[in-house]
């Protein structure tokens, strides 16, 4: 018979997962990446040789250019050897359901009866505001509204480069329930060192237990923010709902 | 030319006008006040260069010794000028001696301006011949080795370190780039200094220097004769060092420079005074030397919506044209920017887009326009990412757009890897040349929705101008109308070095630039 591991190939074993290109476990990967050698068929074979390395069978070099300085640009496919587990999978996520615009409102005006309030910037030498002006200003973003729009949260938006201190400061004036940081650099890890130094530097003012601190970015995920001692952190595709709807359970959580 | 938007030329006219009657306003102010860095600008030209032993540039020490002396208002000029005739010191000399607290410019006796003045003039002179040979230098090669044909192929290095930097730009420039832009070092635009030498470190970017800028200018000569066409050479006149980078920048020859009246005040919280008063000088360097200008528009968009504040563009555009008339730059060098932002789910995005753009340059029908690649709603998805970049390239070409700030794909993921930049100029190449004569060759229907997009946006430009003619341009900063960013007269950073100018105060450079032969 010639059928014999149809059902094999067609239905997933969650345990040993395998990419997807058009059939079911044949492991299909694209790539692409530049190696510093001059363009030519020796090129072609080392980046077939370091597919291999990468768990990759029958490498195939679809594509390949001189970049004009010795360099050479690949677009390689090949079949990936390795499995995941999908069963053993844990991420960390910021819990609780997401609330929209007006179900924030009314879940203050039901359980928090005042307003709230919310500070936010992009800090140290973070001139780039699309991410927290996207969360925090009234327009939002693809036409999910800003925090500025909720009714009963006064949201502040300090904007770009400010000074961690300067932001501390703000929140302890305002008496702020929570703290939104901004980072969209990450050349050399420069916003890890500076999410740590607000931390420690709340820490230092005691103020980090009273205050929700919360840091975004497309660099950004939950389990790196933990890390760094925040509350919760949100990456790419985060509304001002998400943001929210996890500040004012916080909220209500603390109270308790 | 006819308008194939059916612009009103009267409209056109009212728009510009009120322009140039904010920029004449606005100028009056200018010319009472000097900055510590238009001072600083006015040092280096006289050849002040260097650092203490603590890395403080030179430049900034003598300066900070005539403003805590109290002699800020009289003008770093006549201070130097003063100390050369009192020591027949040369102006180095002088900063050297004030540097090792050997010489105090305050307690010298007192020559007159003009004495002063008349020492000056042969080290001016002689500094502005530098600049001119440098002129002249760009002329050659244009008329040698020759350029790009336009839209001009405009790609970024970001690297922090100067020598990887020359190593990508050679790189963009065997595949096709006919300008690298050294993106500076983030914050470098709130340092009140220009740092010192070639430098290695830098975040997102890498320092302005003009240590840097003449190895950068030094390797893309290399380059350009090996391919045959002239690179240009871009960087930042903006910020802080506003005049004093556009000094370098004329010293080294840099093509094009980033440069906005406006741009630090919303965007950099800089103080308006502060920063009105540095375009001036930067604006009138720029226009001297040869430097395209390229003001920064676009910025906006990132902030405010691309359709809804569109007119604000345009606005700005014409602001920025008028102060640029006032340092008397010519149209060829006016770079005015706008962007290609629109939301990419928006229902006919690519007509307003592409509405926008010929509106521009029909406004503006012989300024190097600088046209900004999507940003704001670059996703991650390479993919889609690549489509957006080919969108706003056909409208390019199609628009007859100058300068074209190539989009990468992995815009909102990394700064370029080298391979994205060959991917996006590969992009524009095919575009460019497959859809060369397309606007020769289109018109649009009487009252479609390509025309009547542009017609509102000028109209709504327009009436803007109105207002903050009325109203005055710091009050319409204030209240936030560009941008949707509200600054105060006041605030940002950068105010304590403004200062109102004496009866005696000369910056001897102003009047050869504006009326000099070039």
């Amino acid at each position: 018979m010639v059928n014999v591991n149809t059902t094999a190939k067609t239905t997933v074993d969650m345990t040993k997962v395998k990419p997807y290109g058009d059939t079911m476990n044949d492991g299909m990967i694209q790539m692409s990446f530049t190696l510093p050698v001059p363009a030519g068929e020796e090129a072609n074979e080392a980046a077939k040789v370091l597919a291999k390395k990468m768990g990759l069978d029958e490498p195939g070099v679809v594509y390949s250019k001189d970049l004009g300085i010795g360099y050479t640009y690949f677009v390689v496919y090949g079949k990936c050897q390795h499995t995941v587990d999908y069963t053993a999978i844990k991420v960390p996520k910021v819990e609780g359901d997401v609330m929209d615009r007006l179900e924030c409102e009314k879940y203050i005006e039901e359980n928090i009866k005042r307003n709230v309030i919310i500070v936010g910037a992009c800090t140290g030498t973070d001139a780039h505001t699309v991410g927290i002006d996207a969360i925090i200003n009234m327009k939002g973003f693809h036409g999910h509204f800003g925090l500025e729009r909720y009714k009963g949260i006064e949201a502040h938006n300090l904007g770009s480069q400010v000074p961690n201190e300067e932001l501390v400061a703000k929140a302890i004036e305002l008496n702020a329930d929570a703290i939104l940081v901004s980072q969209i650099v990450t050349q050399k890890d420069v916003h890890i060192k500076n999410l740590t130094e607000l931390v420690e530097l709340m820490e230092a003012e005691g103020v980090r237990k009273k205050i929700i601190l919360c840091c975004g970015g497309p660099r950004i995920s939950h389990e790196l923010a933990q890390e760094l001692g925040y509350d919760a952190g949100f990456g790419p595709h985060t509304y001002a709902e998400h943001v929210a709807s996890f500040i004012l359970t916080e909220i209500v959580k603390r109270q308790k | 030319m006819k308008s194939k938007l059916n612009l009103d030329p009267k409209v056109i006219d009212s728009a510009r006008s009120a322009a140039a009657a904010i920029a004449a306003d606005m100028q009056k102010f200018i010319d009472r006040h000097t900055t510590v860095s238009t001072e600083r600008t006015i040092v280096r030209l006289l050849g002040i260069d260097g650092v203490d032993d603590v890395e403080t540039p030179l430049p900034n020490v003598v300066v900070d010794a005539i403003k805590d002396g109290g002699g800020l208002s009289r003008g770093a000029a006549y201070w130097i000028g003063n100390a050369m005739v009192q020591t027949g010191s040369t102006p180095q000399e002088i900063a050297e001696k004030v540097s090792a607290g050997e010489l105090d410019l305050m307690k010298l006796p007192a020559a007159s301006a003009k004495q002063a003045e008349e020492r000056l003039l042969p080290v001016v002179k002689d500094v502005l011949e530098k600049i001119r040979v440098q002129r002249k230098k760009r002329e050659e090669y244009l008329a040698t080795i020759g350029e790009g044909k336009q839209p001009y192929l405009y790609v970024i290095v970001a690297t922090g370190n100067i020598y990887e930097d020359i190593v990508q730009a050679k790189a963009a420039a065997r595949q096709g780039a006919d300008i690298i832009a050294v993106i500076r070092t983030t914050a470098q635009s709130l340092l009140d200094y220009v740092p010192y030498g070639a430098t290695t470190e830098g975040f997102g970017g890498t320092y302005a220097t003009q240590e840097n800028f003449r190895l950068m200018r030094k390797a893309l000569d290399e380059v350009g004769e090996e391919v045959g066409r002239y690179i240009r050479l871009c960087n930042y006149s903006s910020g802080m060092c506003m005049p004093e980078i556009a000094a370098m920048g004329a010293m080294e020859r840099l093509d094009v420079m980033l440069n906005d009246a406006l741009y630090g005040i919303l965007f950099r919280d800089i103080n308006m005074q502060r920063t009105l008063v540095d375009q001036f000088f930067s604006r009138v360097i720029i226009g001297y030397c040869g430097i395209i200008f390229n003001s920064g528009e676009d910025n906006y968009l990132t902030t405010a919506d691309a359709y809804e504040e569109a007119h604000t563009v345009l606005a700005s555009q014409l602001i920025n044209e008028q102060f640029a008339v006032l340092a008397k730059i010519p149209e060829e060098q006016m770079g005015l920017g706008h962007a290609f932002e629109m939301d990419p789910d928006m229902e006919n995005g690519f007509l307003y887009e592409l509405a926008q753009a010929i509106m521009a340059r029909e406004i503006f029908p012989k300024a190097p326009l600088k046209y900004m690649p999507p940003t704001k709603f670059m996703t991650g998805n390479i993919f889609k990412g690549h489509i957006q970049d080919a969108l706003f390239n056909l409208i390019a070409v199609w628009s007859g757009q100058s300068l074209q700030l190539l989009g990468m794909l992995t815009e909102a993921i990394h700064t370029p890897h080298l391979h994205d930049r060959m991917l996006s100029i590969e992009n524009a190449s095919y575009i460019f040349n497959n859809a060369r004569a397309l606007g020769d060759e289109v018109e649009f229907k009487e009252n479609g929705i390509i025309q009547k997009r542009a017609q509102s946006v000028l109209y709504e430009a327009d009436k803007l101008l109105h207002n903050i003619k009325k109203e005055g341009l710091f009050s319409t900063i204030e209240h936030g109308k560009f941008g949707g960013v509200k600054r105060a007269r006041d605030g940002g950073k950068g105010l304590a070095g403004v200062c109102a100018k004496d009866e005696q105060y000369f910056n001897p450079f102003i009047p050869l630039m504006l009326g000099g032969e070039k």
